[in-house]
């Protein structure tokens, strides 16, 4: 058979364009019938489009001081009423969505980078392995938020050493899941088949053992997304994450402890949001395990 | 006559394609502080040749070392010892670099074909990818070969973008086949290639086995614990025993004229299907023993039901008994 044919070329396009609808529909229809993912993804939108469209929609800047209407209950003025220096709270907990989401995606994007390299090559090579495997260990043995603690307290209070914090205290978590998965890949016959081809290690690793390990990854990266928002706002809680006056999740929470009693609204709102994040989160990666297991197939609802 | 025997004796010594001598494989048994305490002698001193266009039937039960044997040739397990000579060069003594290209010229097949296909790649990608690492050809030249690989072995060109687990287990041998032979070597190792196979299946891809052999002029190195799969496929039997190779026979020989006891019991293990028939069973006693300590002498005294003395002491060695059929027991 002979391909410099044109109108065999087209048909193979063309089969492999089919090829790729059919598999297109099966994927759209098992994420419909994904009902915790579906959830998990609504909300992830809703959140993502609250913290851009938020500060917007909203007359006030998250900054902006009025001391004449500091710490108003909720109105069809303020929504979410005013904080202790006359802030609108609805803009600061939008904007603050912006700082404590982002945080949580670059952290997010950061571990399962590192994370996947450390964890590819700990699992090829066993001397490696022993290195860095007790590097994570001391790591790990660190509780997170006294390690972002001490980290920050090095660095000085900055959204990016926020993220530099909790990314280097996740690191290993993510480094562990990439490594158990792709230790099991390693000893898998078309590994060995590859061997016997004389493929390379570099060949090995990234074509063969890391497309076979990216669903436990992405998993995995959505809880450290949801924990990365947790922990940038106990920082901030804390003193030792975002700096005043930008607003965060966490800053917001700080600022309402102390009038916790007669203004309820400073707590609860930033609360809930952190709450429906992380739970948007949990939802999200929950449900796309279950999308990128194989064996899941008998989920599709007719 | 005597000029004849020799001839056909030259001819097949040009034939050979790949010679392998004293092969042994010995794994290391450490202690968890490292210090080796022991040796599993999975092969113990093989030696066999392999002929163009012919194949030999390695037998024996499980952990014999006929495995271990196969993947050593290949150097997915370095051998201890011993030398494989393809095309004159010792390739055991080549640096893996130098082996690189020698490992176009010898592929494999899988046992299991659910797990000797990567997941997530296209079946088209797979069979590419040997070709790929050898740097064969253009891009459109290798999906054009691969096109033409799955059509001989059997299967519809369209299914190149499918994944490997839109086939059935028959299917996905003929791809790991496909694979093997994308680089067109000249000796392919098949590892137990149908005995993960239902029964129907495994005739055709054995009868496909077949069909590619005559048509690329392949050696087949075929390891298998089915006689009456290896019966079929194979021109000579090698029988294997804790690692030692007791006997080697063309196959027809083998079976007519089993020599070694152990093939004797082997051979008569095989079930018989008409019923009426019945043929004395040889049942050997025990346990294969330890490959780590394995018996003085010859390995099968402890279990053979004509050991003599001289069992018990002297290893026997390989010796021909009739053309081309070799046995290493003292009773010869």
């Amino acid at each position: 058979m002979v391909i410099t044919n044109d109108a065999q070329v087209n048909e193979l396009s063309l089969l492999e364009k089919n090829v790729k609808k059919e598999r297109r529909k099966l994927l759209v229809k098992r994420f419909v019938s994904n009902k915790t993912l579906v959830t998990g993804t609504a909300m992830l939108v809703f959140l993502t489009l609250f913290s851009f469209a938020g500060p917007l929609i909203s007359q006030f800047s998250p900054l902006d001081i009025d001391p004449a209407n500091r710490l108003q209950g909720p109105t069809a003025e303020h929504w979410f009423g005013t904080d202790n220096f006359g802030r609108d709270l609805f803009s600061r907990v939008a904007s603050g969505a912006q700082v404590s989401m982002g945080v949580g995606l670059s952290v997010a994007v950061l571990t399962a980078i590192i994370g996947m390299v450390i964890g590819l090559y700990a699992a090829y090579y066993s001397i490696l392995d022993h290195v860095l495997m007790r590097f994570s260990d001391a790591l790990m043995a660190f509780p997170d938020i006294l390690l972002a603690i001490a980290i920050m307290a090095v660095l000085g209070p900055q959204p990016v050493n926020v993220v530099i914090a909790v990314t280097l205290a996740k690191i290993p978590v993510v480094a562990r899941i990439v490594r158990s998965s792709a230790l099991v890949i390693k000893e898998q016959t078309y590994i060995e088949a590859m061997r016997a081809q004389g493929a390379s290690s570099w060949r090995i690793i990234w074509r063969h053992i890391l497309p076979n390990t990216v669903s436990p990854l992405i998993v995995q990266v959505t809880y450290v997304f949801a924990i990365a928002i947790i922990l940038e706002a106990a920082l901030s809680f804390l003193g030792a994450g975002v700096p005043a006056p930008d607003p965060s999740w966490g800053n917001i929470l700080f600022d309402g402890k102390i009038v916790i009693y007669n203004a309820w609204w400073m707590t609860v709102f930033p609360g809930a949001f952190i709450v429906l994040a992380v739970l948007a989160l949990n939802l999200f990666g929950d449900g796309l395990r279950d999308l990128l297991d194989p064996h899941s197939n008998k989920a599709i609802k007719e | 006559m005597l000029l004849k025997q020799h001839d056909k004796e030259s001819l097949q010594r040009d034939n050979s394609v790949l010679q392998v001598r004293n092969l042994k494989k010995y794994f290391p048994i450490a202690s968890p502080f490292g210090r080796v305490s022991g040796h599993v002698k999975a092969v113990e001193s093989v030696s066999f040749d392999l002929f163009e266009s012919r194949t030999l039937g390695l037998v024996g039960e499980s952990g014999c070392g006929k495995s271990t044997t196969g993947r050593s040739i290949l150097r997915l397990i370095e051998p201890s010892d011993g030398s494989v000579i393809y095309k004159g060069e010792d390739v055991l003594k080549l640096k893996q670099k130098q082996f690189q290209k020698y490992r176009r010229e010898m592929q494999m097949v899988f046992q299991d074909p659910h797990s000797s296909l990567n997941p997530k790649k296209r079946i088209g990608e797979l069979i590419e990818e040997p070709m790929e690492i050898h740097k064969i050809g253009t891009k459109s030249e290798r999906m054009e070969r691969a096109m033409d690989l799955l059509r001989r072995t059997g299967i519809r060109e369209d299914q190149y973008f499918r994944f490997p687990h839109e086939f059935s287990g028959g299917q996905r041998q003929r791809i790991g086949i496909a694979r093997a032979l994308a680089v067109d070597p000249s000796v392919i190792v098949l590892d137990e290639p149908v005995s993960a196979l239902d029964v129907s299946i495994q005739s055709q891809v054995l009868n496909l086995l077949e069909e590619i052999q005559d048509e690329f002029k392949l050696s087949y190195l075929f390891i298998s614990h089915d006689l009456s799969v290896v019966r079929h496929i194979a021109d000579e039997i090698g029988v294997m025993y804790l690692g030692h190779m007791v006997e080697k026979a063309p196959t027809d020989d083998l079976f007519a004229n089993p020599l070694h006891p152990y093939t004797q019991a082997l051979l008569s293990a095989i079930p018989i299907p008409d019923r009426k028939q019945r043929r004395e069973r040889i049942i050997i006693k025990g346990d294969v023993p330890s490959p780590i300590d394995p018996p003085k002498g010859c390995v099968f005294h402890t279990r053979c039901p004509f050991a003599m003395e001289q069992c018990k002491t002297v290893t026997p060695v390989m010796q021909q008994h009739s053309t081309g059929h070799e046995v290493a027991c003292h009773l010869y």
